[in-house]
């Protein structure tokens, strides 16, 4: 069986600053990885090489085997890989039903049609209803009025509006207070498990709890990989959190 | 309790639906023939910068492009409708056709260029291709007139209504021209390709991330943007049967920018507030030395950013807001 | 044939460095603050109609009143900084636009209003007058004396940047305003004080520029459009950026006045517009 996601060699640097190098990474269908590692590792570097927000200095990217490495971004989303963003990327003055809704439309490829009312495509708004509901986002208000838990529920719900194969989720629950994080985590437990993700996260509970397997980064490079409990007896790992005298 | 797809499309409906106030504002446009009969010139006037405004709109205030050259595709609109008029026939419809088509190929054009760049360069690109055009036009006076524009045709009139100096044949057909424009308009801006555009004024680095094609989506919407300007300007071609480099200047880039701002941008019927205001005050006003209009409307546009960000449609529709 | 060259690049090179002193500071404040201020011509004509005030109606020489004209700049750019301009930095392209387009309007008729919009010319001293002639060819005195004076200033604004404390603060908040912030440099006085030295520069440009091109209330918007070609094809915030678009410019204008006088401005606008595509960060610009 192919894999769903996976990069050869990808190196990336800023000038003299290296954010990616030499980047091995390889996701199995249905799997629900975590990258860890500390700020400044280059995750979410990697995840905008892998959606091609950045392009790479060198090195490949497949998906479900097929060479994405020079596809724009777009059309990634379109062969099945969608990611949520760290710090919100919405949409403020459009209603999440508005949103998800276009992401729906996009994806059928009824974005260019400019002759049928909104009204007349009943498919994809109840679609887009049907993700909000079971993700208990109220659909009507304007964006920027929602609360911030919500808003990164709507991160996720427009990135599942696109029907991924593999899911890239970024800290999905960056700056949510504990207290409204577990609708958040229900709601990442209930994704299908055909999904494959793959999750940046710094709280250990949550990377315990979902991950099948931990990636951790640090510097650009990938220190090490392996199933949680492995990782967490590695000496190397709580160097890097917690510095040589503790290790 | 409401079923669920009821309550999303009554949401998108509320928006389609025509708003009795809408109505109300047509119907309203008929009453210069009736109210006003000697200012009919002034009329149709107002109606083609409100179409140009209506243009902008569409990529300004719907996909968020800022634009100083969009006075570029009027002109050209005027200029094809003026040559055809000179030198092949005289029949406005399909001279009107055949300037849209041109603004349209123009548009097209560019927009592979403008669609690539944001922010200083973007505004840079769009004075720098009006400015370009302007002084082509200038210099190729064999075949533009140059500084003394297009002159020595007449465009008599459009099926079988002449245009005389009452302008009752000028202001129906711009008003007819414009309407079924609008119509476009508000077509295009409740449809999937709308909201589109709406996302991509909202956050344009997300859009790619649902899948977006953007640059496809707004070379679409510069297009038809130079198509609906081309229009307005062949109308001005026809209902006065002269052109003037006036037509591909600066100064009505910016004129249309300040009109649509001044109205609100993103609202539809922005540009046509913003037309009928300063049009009638600059007819009001005409006495004084062009300097002082301009004072006025530097201390307009102060006082709007500072105040008024969101036109005066915007001002209407917080206070509405407010007193809900 | 040689000699008409060389005179096309020495006034050409005399007009850039013109257009270097009205765009310098134009270029720094927008890659500092990214703030668009179309204003920024209006302080060249306030700069250059002290010059004119003071050398006709309160009969100051010419040399004196170039530092009063930077001063009048530097004022009334630090004025509309603090009263205006501060409100809106985190505020749309578009809105910065439009705010800035209001004040040239109110300049241009202000000015009007005071000075009428009659052409103005000054009488430069005697030794400014007139031409040197070298081997067949003419060298005008008062271009003379704009590249000196470009190149001074060229030469004093490289050492203030690079040599003082001063100047490596403003260097840090062009490059990375967060950081510079968060290593604990003022970023706000900073930056007014490289308002008021942009504002100043144009004023002081403005004045140079009566002699050479004239002096009228549509001066703030006539050359706006070359001042924004310098800066956006030199690239924001970079001096020699600025130093080579201005040059580049000012040559072409002059090359394309003297040799294909029918294309008029063709020429200028399609070098910009050639520039901006291939680097629309600019020549020199951040990327």
């Amino acid at each position: 069986m192919e894999l769903a996601l996976s990069t050869r060699n990808l190196n990336r640097r800023f000038g003299s600053l290296v954010v990616a190098q030499d980047i091995a990474l390889e996701l199995p269908q249905g799997v629900r990885y975590a990258l860890i590692g500390p700020n400044g590792a280059g995750k979410t570097t990697l995840m905008n090489l892998m959606t091609g927000m950045l392009a790479p200095d060198s090195g490949q990217i497949f998906l479900a085997g097929e060479d994405i490495t020079s596809l724009r971004a777009d059309t990634r989303v379109r062969k099945g890989l969608a990611r949520t963003f760290q710090i919100n990327a919405l949409f403020p003055r459009l209603s999440p039903l508005e949103a998800v809704t276009l992401a729906v439309l996009e994806r059928e490829g009824h974005a260019h049609n400019w002759w049928r009312g909104l009204p007349r495509f009943a498919g994809p708004i109840d679609e887009a209803h049907a993700i909000l509901q079971s993700l208990k986002i109220p659909p009507t208000r304007e964006t920027r009025e929602l609360p911030y838990g919500q808003q990164r529920l709507l991160e996720i719900a427009l990135a599942l509006a696109t029907r991924p194969r593999v899911l890239l989720l970024d800290e999905p629950a960056a700056g949510v207070p504990k207290d409204e994080s577990a609708v958040l985590f229900d709601a990442i437990a209930n994704l299908s498990r055909e999904l494959t993700i793959l999750f940046i996260e710094h709280d250990m509970d949550v990377v315990f709890r979902f991950a099948s397997r931990i990636i951790v980064m640090v510097g650009g490079r990938i220190l090490v990989q392996g199933p949680p409990d492995e990782i967490a007896r590695d000496e190397r790992v709580r160097e890097v959190y917690l510095g040589k005298a503790h290790a | 309790m409401a079923s669920a797809s009821s309550i999303a499309s009554t949401h998108f409906h509320a928006k389609v639906r025509w708003h009795p106030l809408e109505i109300v504002f047509w119907l309203c446009t008929l009453l210069p023939f009736v109210l006003t009969p000697s200012y009919l010139s002034l009329a149709s006037q107002i109606a083609i910068t409100a179409l140009f405004a209506l243009s902008l709109d569409l990529i300004l205030g719907y996909a968020g492009i800022v634009s100083l050259g969009h006075a570029a595709f009027f002109g050209v609109g005027a200029y094809t409708a003026g040559l055809l008029a000179k030198h092949y026939w005289s029949e406005p419809l399909s001279g009107l056709v055949i300037a849209a088509v041109a603004a349209g190929v123009v548009g097209y054009a560019l927009s592979h260029i403008v669609v690539r760049f944001r922010h200083l360069a973007l505004i840079m690109l769009t004075m720098g291709f009006g400015l370009l055009l302007h002084e082509a036009a200038n210099s190729a006076s064999a075949l533009t007139g140059g500084a003394d524009g297009l002159q020595g045709f007449r465009v008599p009139a459009v099926l079988s209504f002449k245009f005389d100096m009452f302008g009752r044949s000028a202001y129906a057909y711009s008003l007819a021209v414009l309407f079924l424009c609008f119509l476009a308009a508000r077509r295009i801006i409740h449809s999937p390709f709308g909201l589109a555009l709406r996302g991509i004024r909202e956050n344009a680095l997300r859009m790619p991330a649902i899948g977006a094609p953007s640059r496809a989506h707004l070379r679409k919407a510069y297009t038809i943007a130079a198509v609906m300007a081309g229009i307005a300007g062949a109308l001005l071609t026809h209902t006065t049967s002269t052109v003037s480099l006036e037509t591909l200047s600066f100064g009505r880039s910016a004129d249309v920018l300040v009109i649509l701002i001044l109205g609100g941008a993103g609202r539809l019927y922005g540009g046509i507030i913003g037309a009928v205001i300063y049009m009638v005050a600059r007819d009001q006003f005409s006495g004084i030395n062009p300097q002082y209009w301009y004072f006025w409307i530097g201390l307009l546009l102060v006082m709007v950013v500072m105040f008024l960000p969101n036109g005066i449609l915007g001002g209407i529709s917080a206070l509405y807001k407010k007193s809900k | 044939m040689l000699s008409s060259a060389v005179g096309v690049l020495f006034d050409g090179f005399a007009y850039g460095m013109l257009l270097f002193l009205l765009s310098v500071g134009l270029s720094v404040t927008l890659g500092m603050m990214n703030f668009v201020n179309l204003a920024h011509c209006s302080f060249a004509m306030v700069g250059g109609y002290a010059t004119f005030h003071l050398m006709t109606r309160l009969g100051w020489p010419f040399l004196a009143t170039l530092p009063m004209a930077f001063l009048a700049g530097a004022l009334i750019s630090i004025v509309l900084e603090r009263t205006l301009y501060r409100h809106l930095y985190r505020a749309s392209d578009l809105d910065q636009c439009l705010l800035t387009i209001g004040i040239v309007f109110i300049s241009v008729a202000a000015y009007a209003w005071f000075y009428t919009t009659e052409q103005q010319s000054i009488r430069v001293p005697d030794w400014l007058q007139g031409a040197q002639h070298v081997g067949g060819m003419t060298f005008a005195n008062y271009r003379m004396f704009l590249v000196v004076v470009g190149l001074a200033i060229t030469a004093l604004l490289i050492l203030f940047l690079e040599k003082t404390r001063f100047g490596a603060r403003i260097r840090a908040a062009v490059d990375n305003q967060r950081m510079a912030r968060g290593l604990g440099i003022d970023v706000d006085r900073a930056f007014m004080f490289t308002f008021a030295l942009g504002g100043g520069l144009a004023g002081l440009g403005g004045a140079l520029s009566i002699q050479v091109v004239g002096l009228d209330p549509t001066f703030a918007l006539a050359y706006l459009v070359y001042v924004l070609i310098v800066v956006a094809v030199g690239g924001l915030g970079s001096i020699g950026g600025s130093f080579a678009a201005a040059v580049v410019l000012g040559i072409s204008d002059m090359a394309g006045k003297y040799y294909f006088p029918w294309l008029g401005a063709f020429l200028i606008y399609l070098v910009m517009v050639a520039l901006l595509m291939w680097r629309p960060a600019g020549l020199f610009g951040k990327r």
